[in-house]
């Protein structure tokens, strides 16, 4: 069952297994960074995730366990609207 | 095949660019499901995450049926992929996955081109099977 997201919530994409980025209590003269987890290693299994999008029309949220037994290729991208 | 896009846009935004833009490039619009990482925990996850522009990199991951990464390609943002290259890597394993690896696509290999039957007897005698010039 895909999920809309409601009227104007803005859910956002979630990776299964994250966690919230610790904070960290900064020390002098350091600012606190947020831990970037990349799990990502081809020959590896791909991070699923869960994430609002629109598809044909319609707003609802795409899971990457739906695409097992399928080819899949994933495309990130830096904007809509930009040039290339 | 199947395709999914992710950028940092909100459905929204995508709803907009796929309306006003993309339909005058694709007819129909776009056909496969375009995500929205605002908070760019998918980026992260797939280390394509830009820190400091919180926006995500010119990422794009090949994944087969078991779900397993077979390729990634990373660009900084002003290059364009050319997606011939990706469907030809596709096509090759696709082909790997058929022959259950018992064939192995050469450089510059392209669909209908011969494969590598990687075994010992070919240890030593590649050149008299595949020359550097069958890559178009």
């Amino acid at each position: 069952m895909a999920e809309q997201p409601k009227g104007c919530a803005r859910v956002t994409g979630t990776v299964a297994g994250g966690e919230a980025p610790q904070e960290q209590q900064p020390t002098e003269g350091q600012v606190a960074k947020k831990e970037a987890k990349m799990t990502a290693r081809v020959g590896a299994k791909a991070p699923e995730f869960t994430a609002p999008a629109y598809y044909k029309g319609e707003f609802t949220s795409v899971n990457l366990a739906d695409y097992a037994g399928k080819w899949l290729m994933l495309c990130f991208y830096p904007g809509d609207f930009t040039f290339v | 095949m199947e395709v999914i896009s992710v950028s940092v846009d909100s459905h929204f935004v995508h709803k907009m660019w796929n309306d006003h833009e993309l339909v005058k490039m694709v007819d129909g619009g776009v056909p496969f499901h375009m995500a929205s990482d605002q908070a760019g925990n998918l980026g992260r996850a797939y280390g394509v995450w830009d820190e400091n522009q919180g926006i995500e990199m010119r990422g794009r991951f090949i994944i087969d049926p078991d779900g397993i990464i077979q390729a990634m390609e990373v660009m900084t943002p002003p290059v364009g992929r050319k997606l011939a290259e990706t469907l030809r890597q596709i096509q090759a394993f696709q082909h790997v996955r058929k022959t259950k690896g018992a064939e192995a696509t050469p450089a510059g290999w392209e669909p209908g081109q011969e494969t590598l039957k990687p075994g010992p007897g070919l240890v030593g005698k590649v050149w008299e099977v595949w020359k550097p010039s069958m890559e178009k």
